[in-house]
């Protein structure tokens, strides 16, 4: 495994604290204050809800009603594909387009600036413009096709298959400036000594992205991409917003479906079961994260 | 490249031609690449524009690419109040930002003080409270908002807009804590501790060095959790009243569902609802973009 650290620093990295290392009187007693905040926030707001749930959703008669709901095997299977497609998707074209953003042209420090434009606009509005892009013939996207190409454009949210590409799309352009940002702050931090080294040897742009970039970034990249399938997975607004779940809710995935159990059929505990069901994955992509941090050194 | 096989010719001469060509590719294939970023990146904030400036939000619907009036309406009508819908904009935003910048500065300090504790005052291992700040994610936070439900009613604190940033402080600490982890280890320890023995109390430590030298971190995690706030729907949808009392993306919700409504309206208020977060996001910037070509401070 490569630990990925920027090099300047690592003489300044003592060894791990001990765990007895000795903390007294009023040191403890600040460390200890420091700490309680977070503990409160801890128990009173993740705790004490994960309780609640686990109870609410213990009653295994939940499960069988969900295996017998077809609605749920469609939205678990919209939110593997979703979470599997788009933040693979999004995560490669981040890698990828970082790239790009190495490149030192004052052009494209500009279009740096307006590239970070989407993942600073707030999420309700850009999901309803891209609803009202998509929506109709008329909307902007198939007008686009019509003058520019002579395209027919399709009708977005007629298809299944269409209206979650649409939900794709929308996710992919408002998350991945953010990984863009993340992985170009990577990239900076790997010596540019290594690279021209490489060069020196005559290796290539892709020898140097395969034999330098890929394995120095690729503990970030691995638990960058563990982060966003947790929040993707809860990700409930941008499937509400752009196709709303059509056509006919056939694109609904497990966080809406979830509400749609528990505001329009008044059925908290199936909510919260659904919910749960998914829980043996998280826990695997938790126990991943929480050994990757460990061992890795990483800028998120 | 094949030229390099050719025997008996000097290298140097017959790459020549090629690198340049390869160079000339090159540019002109990062400016089309520049044109495709920017038109992706811009393509929606256009379309906001584009149905905002509509004199009757229907236009979107004629197959045009640009309104043949553009109009100013919709900015005036959101400024008076007294249009169907958006007569309670301006308090809904207020709520947005009451809300945007408590969880703000509530994850910061929660975060950077937890984070403080573990890793310079070394109260217990890091990755414990990183496992900590993990657990948080075993259950989605789209199925925990209906246990929170329960909860909020039982601190008394629904529609009140304390239950949506407590509930928002608690999911976007643990990517804070994280951060903040990883940022702190670029910080030599060795500052904490010559402070210490200059006779600086750990509150000084925390107010004088970590804060300080932590500086682009803390931004880039301020940032982040306003713009958590700014982006969530589902548990301000749920935890707050209609109307007056609520938040502006709950507000927009409400008139996407109304067919009524006119949309140059709803896109008129998106317009307004982006400038904030995108107003400080770029006064942050400069802070964020230090911190993530310099990494720290040199040990």
């Amino acid at each position: 495994m490569t630990d990925f650290a920027l090099p300047r620093h690592v003489s300044a990295r003592r060894p791990p604290p001990s765990w007895h290392r000795h903390l007294h009187g009023s040191e403890l007693g600040w460390a200890i204050a420091f700490v309680v905040p977070y503990l409160a926030v801890f128990v009173a707001l993740v705790l004490y809800p994960m309780a609640y749930g686990l109870w609410m959703g213990a009653n295994p008669a939940l499960y069988a009603e969900l295996a017998e709901d077809p609605n749920y095997w469609k939205a678990l299977l919209n939110t593997l594909v979703f979470v599997g497609v788009a933040v693979n998707v999004k995560m490669l074209a981040a890698l990828l387009l970082s790239g790009f953003f190495m490149r030192k042209r004052r052009w494209i420090k500009a279009l740096l600036v307006i590239y970070i434009l989407p993942w600073v606009l707030p999420a309700v509005p850009s999901y309803l413009s891209f609803h009202w892009m998509f929506v109709s013939e008329q909307g902007l996207i198939d007008t686009l096709l019509l003058n520019l190409f002579g395209i027919d454009g399709p009708m977005w949210f007629a298809s299944h298959w269409l209206a979650l590409v649409c939900n794709m799309i929308s996710y992919v352009w408002k998350w991945m400036p953010l990984w863009t940002l993340i992985f170009l702050a990577g990239r900076m931090a790997i010596p540019e000594e290594l690279y021209d080294a490489a060069r020196v040897d005559g290796a290539g742009p892709l020898d140097l992205f395969r034999r330098i970039t890929v394995p120095l970034l690729a503990n970030l990249y691995l638990i960058s991409t563990l982060i966003s399938t947790i929040w993707t997975v809860s990700d409930f607004t941008v499937t509400h917003f752009v196709s709303d779940g059509g056509p006919a809710q056939s694109t609904d995935v497990l966080a809406t479906q979830g509400m749609i159990y528990a505001l329009e059929l008044a059925k908290p505990h199936l909510s919260v079961a659904a919910g749960l069901s998914i829980v043996p994955v998280m826990i695997a992509v938790v126990a991943l994260l929480m050994r990757k941090l460990r061992t890795a050194e990483v800028q998120l | 490249m094949s030229v390099l096989a050719l025997p008996g010719r000097s290298g140097r001469r017959a790459r020549r031609p090629n690198y340049r060509l390869r160079k000339v590719l090159i540019e002109a294939g990062s400016i089309l690449l520049g044109i495709v970023v920017a038109v992706w990146s811009l393509i929606p904030v256009y379309n906001m524009l584009f149905i905002a400036f509509n004199p009757d939000g229907y236009d979107e619907f004629s197959g045009l690419l640009w309104p043949e009036h553009a109009t100013l309406d919709a900015f005036i009508g959101l400024w008076n109040g007294g249009v169907d819908d958006v007569e309670f904009f301006w308090q809904q935003l207020g709520y947005s930002t009451y809300i945007g910048l408590a969880v703000m500065v509530l994850t910061v300090l929660v975060g950077s003080l937890a984070s403080f504790a573990v890793s310079r005052l070394r109260l217990t291992r890091e990755w414990m409270l990183n496992d900590i700040a993990l657990l948080t994610y075993v259950i989605p936070s789209s199925t925990l908002v209906i246990p929170f439900y329960r909860i909020m009613h039982q601190y008394g604190l629904m529609e009140n807009p304390w239950s949506v940033i407590t509930a928002e402080v608690a999911f976007a600490t643990p990517y804070a804590i994280l951060v903040l982890q990883q940022a702190g280890k670029l910080i030599p320890i060795e500052l904490d501790e010559a402070a210490r023995i200059d006779g600086a109390s750990v509150w000084q430590v925390y107010v004088k060095i970590y804060v300080p030298l932590m500086a682009p971190a803390l931004a880039a995690i301020g940032t982040y959790a306003l713009l958590f706030a700014w982006n969530d729907y589902l548990y301000q949808y749920l935890f707050l009243a209609a109307g007056e009392h609520t938040t502006v993306a709950v507000g927009l919700e409400q008139i996407f569902d109304d067919d009524d409504s006119p949309y140059n309206y709803m896109m008129a208020m998106s317009v307004v609802y982006s400038i904030p977060p995108v107003v400080i996001f770029y006064a942050l910037r400069r802070y964020m973009a230090s911190g993530l070509t310099r990494g720290g401070v040199k040990g």
